[in-house]
């Protein structure tokens, strides 16, 4: 695909450019600022703040299943409370906001060439309605009975009975409430990133023009702002059975000996909402990833991304397929077993354009000219990390092969690994990367290095053995594992090792995080474009780029994002926005 | 090269784990080996994919790392590798699902000679119900659950009569007999689990769910409950035994039926087994203080 635009051909602008908001104070330009960069920090900082708590929670639930007995203040109503604020926080409240929210904000409109979001204000209000979302959040933990413990899926009916945490109390009104407000903020972003990249790219970047991590960014969102809509009912749905008595999940019940007074709703119901956006969810996550990834990889390996058009298209299937498969969470729910055929089916079809991706990421590494910088060494432990999270889920989405693992560890191995470890690589990488941009200083490099190996190997050595946990039926979410004849005495010695690995990769975050802090004013200078990349994000004229990204005249764009080691040009990389063809010869296969 | 030996070792590391680490699944008691072979397609099938993936990678890091001077090829596409790629995969996906929607036809397809039992889950207990001499399950509805009756047999059904109840103890089963197994629950989700069985479900209140199994070999099986209900989730443990048929009908003749236990009872009575008429209620209660005490 060789797409350069002669110098003299490029469109005029259909539109002038847009008006945008000057600050005039301090508040206005650091804290309610419509600026999306700072937006972008903003959303970054607080997903990170409360991604640690995540942390710190994940600590305390290793502590009880590696050591059980030992610490008397992890009851199991606290343990419960751990998990289910662990996983939304890491889900939704890190990995959605830090993503969509973090790296939306700050790269769509730089690498399409746009001054900001086409409706700034709305996206400052995005953020401030996620802060309140993340506060409402956090103030479960401080309200009466604590959050809730009834695991981050909130399956009725015992998310809202008296046996669950916070099930009659505060806990899961505080955690149905703050979801409303979350999707609410969402939206409000989201539709500014969608909008952007339809209307807001600069003259010359064609669709097929954008890098992918554009790619990736955008068609999360679209999936986004489909599915979080049938979370959102969902969680009306039971904030009503919990607040006002309705029946939306709540069948006749006895508890405790007592009928309750609901009558006639459906639990399976919640289900099929919470997967319809669940399971989009996991894409939603796992798209930005990929589309970063792609341009970490090419970028340092020197080499374009192998079969771009693909990459897109594979992207897009994706995106698509993910809304067909969502009961592949459910084949041991009681739903109709006949279901288990077609989920199954679509479920291991979505393979296909995912192992894609895989081999063109591999394929761009061959005949490269691979710099094994801290970005590249996390680009290949995501494709490690991802490929054995992948596979494992075609255990999980062969229906039959699910029935015995479905509720054991293996699932809890499975989906940390592909949707916890891999995207976390990649965010991980892409700060390493992209830092630079926003800083203008470069991160430390040893303490890079530290981070990433302890990263990397520490969160294969606790996500691969566990595997074999759930293969010998050990269940999840239990508080204790006493009393079952079916764990080994070894096993019990598996969980501790793997408990002492999660505190120590633990221990590297922190590491990391100063690195962050550190870095800002003590790090190497780092120029404007230090990985000597072709994206419109590099060739801004400050570093970091000021308010309106490329001051005076926005940049056209001639080429693809990806001419790296062109044959005939002087430089191994040409940015998109520097005219004039070099003839590229497409080698022979 | 530290990344190109650690990716050698990720993938020998993993095989050998695989292969030598004392942790597999347990010695099976079902005729579910269908599944446990469906697991071993998939380890060779994946396993295979996930060391050519990563020593492949392995070897473009030491064969194209950076070195002074050196220059990448330019390459925007290769279409036929990529459709080849393509049909590969294609085929692999597909020689793990036929396999795996076969067996899952003959778990859904439940033999017509199998004998219904039902297992009715509540926090944080098991309760199980066996058809009487008449070879049928009476209906059942939570609104009829009263402290005695705890199932929620419905009173006026001629069938439910003769009903065998085993309250909140354990099950017997006879081996080679295949069992159709109706899951109910009367509070939250609970999921019926025997890692030994290789099954599972999930009870909803207000439904009836369903598995199939034959028992293959006798012993003593533990229940675990694989569905989040609760603070005593970790707690709710049962008891399935596997008899020879002798053994079973021994037990089986022990067992009360659901007349004999909602008759006007006389307490004290000597042929009441301990503990069996206790409230529902009471018993949770008494679970939950224990879980608050610790």
């Amino acid at each position: 695909m060789v797409d350069v635009t002669p110098a003299d051909a490029v469109p005029p602008a259909e539109v002038g450019e847009m008006e945008l908001y000057h600050p005039h104070s301090w508040w206005t330009k650091y804290v309610f600022s419509q600026d999306a960069k700072v937006i972008a920090i903003q959303y970054s900082a607080t997903a990170t703040s409360i991604g640690l708590v995540a942390l710190v929670l994940s600590w305390l639930m290793r502590l009880q299943l590696g050591f059980p007995g030992t610490f008397d203040f992890i009851t199991p109503e606290a343990y419960y409370q751990f998990i289910t604020m662990h996983g939304m926080i890491m889900v939704i409240y890190l990995l959605t906001a830090l993503f969509l929210g973090g790296f939306g904000n700050y790269l769509i409109p730089l690498m399409v060439g746009a001054r900001d979001m086409v409706f700034p204000y709305v996206n400052m209000l995005s953020y401030w309605i996620y802060l309140l979302a993340v506060l409402v959040l956090v103030s479960s933990f401080f309200a009466p009975g604590g959050p809730t413990g009834a695991g981050w899926t909130l399956y009725p009916p015992q998310a809202i009975m008296s046996g669950t945490p916070g099930g009659q109390d505060w806990g899961i009104i505080l955690m149905l409430s703050s979801l409303i407000l979350f999707i609410i903020g969402f939206t409000m972003g989201g539709l500014n990133y969608v909008v952007t990249v339809l209307q807001g790219r600069t003259r010359g970047m064609t669709l097929m023009r954008l890098p992918l991590t554009v790619w990736g960014i955008f068609t999360a969102t679209v999936m986004a702002l489909l599915a979080f809509p049938a979370l959102f009912v969902a969680c009306v749905m039971m904030l009503l059975d919990r607040a006002l008595g309705t029946s939306f999940f709540m069948p006749a019940i006895v508890e405790m000996g007592e009928q309750l007074q609901h009558n006639g709703g459906s639990p399976i119901l919640f289900q099929h909402l919470f997967w319809f956006f669940g399971h989009p969810e996991v894409y939603i996550v796992a798209l930005p990833a990929f589309g970063i990834v792609s341009d970490l990889i090419s970028t340092h390996a020197r080499k374009n991304i192998f079969g771009y058009r693909m990459m897109v298209w594979a992207i897009i299937a994706i995106g698509a397929l993910s809304f067909v498969v969502w009961a592949h969470h459910m084949y041991v729910s009681g739903m109709n077993p006949y279901f288990g055929f077609f989920f199954a089916t679509t479920t291991l079809i979505i393979a296909v354009p995912t192992a894609i991706k895989v081999y063109n990421w591999v394929l761009t590494l061959w005949r490269g000219d691979i710099h094994l910088t801290i970005p590249m060494l996390f680009a290949l432990a995501f494709i490690v990390t991802f490929v054995n999270g992948g596979l494992t889920g075609l255990f999980l989405g062969n229906v039959v092969v699910d029935v015995p693992l479905s509720d054991t560890m293996f699932v809890v191995a499975h989906f940390h690994m592909v949707m916890g470890v891999a995207p976390i690589l990649v965010i991980f990488g892409a700060i390493y990367h992209w830092y630079p941009k926003v800083t203008g200083r470069m991160l430390d490099e040893t303490l890079g290095r530290f981070h990433f190996w302890v990263t990397f190997i520490g969160a294969y050595l606790i996500f691969f053995p566990m595997h074999y946990l759930g293969l010998m039926g050990v269940p999840r979410r239990y508080a204790e594992l006493t009393d079952m004849t079916i764990m080994t005495e070894s096993a019990h010695h598996l969980n501790s090792f793997i408990s002492i690995m999660a505190f120590i990769v633990g221990f590297a975050q922190i590491v990391f995080l100063f690195n962050l802090i550190w870095s800002i004013r003590h790090g190497r200078e780092a120029g404007g474009n230090p990985w000597r990349a072709t994206t419109l994000e590099w060739q801004t004229p400050q570093t970091p780029p000021a308010h309106g990204n490329f001051g005076k005249e926005l940049p056209i764009v001639y080429r693809w994002a990806y001419d790296y080691s062109v044959p005939g040009a002087k430089e191994d990389f040409i940015p998109q926005n520097v005219p004039g063809a070099f003839a590229p010869s497409r080698e022979p296969a | 090269m530290a990344v190109v030996l650690v990716l050698v070792l990720v993938v020998v590391g993993s095989v050998l784990f695989h292969l030598l680490s004392p942790w597999w699944w347990t010695p099976i008691a079902s005729n579910w080996d269908y599944i446990d072979n469906t697991i071993i397609i998939s380890f060779w099938i994946t396993g295979i994919v996930f060391a050519a993936v990563v020593l492949f990678m392995a070897y473009c890091v030491f064969r194209f790392r950076h070195r002074e001077g050196s220059r990448a090829a330019y390459e925007p596409e290769n279409k036929r590798l990529e459709w080849w790629l393509m049909v590969v995969t294609a085929a692999g996906v597909t020689a793990l699902l036929v396999p795996g929607l076969f067996v899952w036809s003959r778990f859904v397809t439940v033999p017509g000679d199998a004998t219904e039992i039902e297992v009715v889950a509540q926090q944080w207990q098991w309760s199980f119900r066996l058809p009487g001499k008449d070879g049928r399950l009476g209906t059942s509805d939570t609104r009829d659950v009263t402290a005695d009756n705890p199932l929620g047999i419905a009173p006026k059904d001629p069938n439910g009569q003769d009903d065998v109840v085993v309250e909140a103890t354990d099950l017997h089963l006879p081996v080679g007999k295949p069992v159709k197994v109706l899951l109910r629950s009367i509070d939250v989700l609970h999921d019926f689990y025997i890692p030994e069985f290789r099954a599972k479900m999930d009870m909803i209140p207000g439904s009836v769910t369903y598995f199939w199994f034959t028992p293959t070999r006798t012993g003593t099986f533990q229940v675990l409950c694989a569905e989040l209900c609760g603070q005593g989730h970790p707690l709710m443990h049962g008891v399935v035994m596997v008899d020879t048929e002798q053994d079973y009908l021994a037990w089986l003749g022990q067992q009360q039926t659901f007349a004999q236990l909602s008759a006007p009872k006389q307490t004290g009575s000597a042929n009441q087994p301990s503990g069996k008429t206790m409230a529902s209620g009471l018993d949770v209660a008494a679970k939950l203080e224990t879980l608050e005490a610790r």
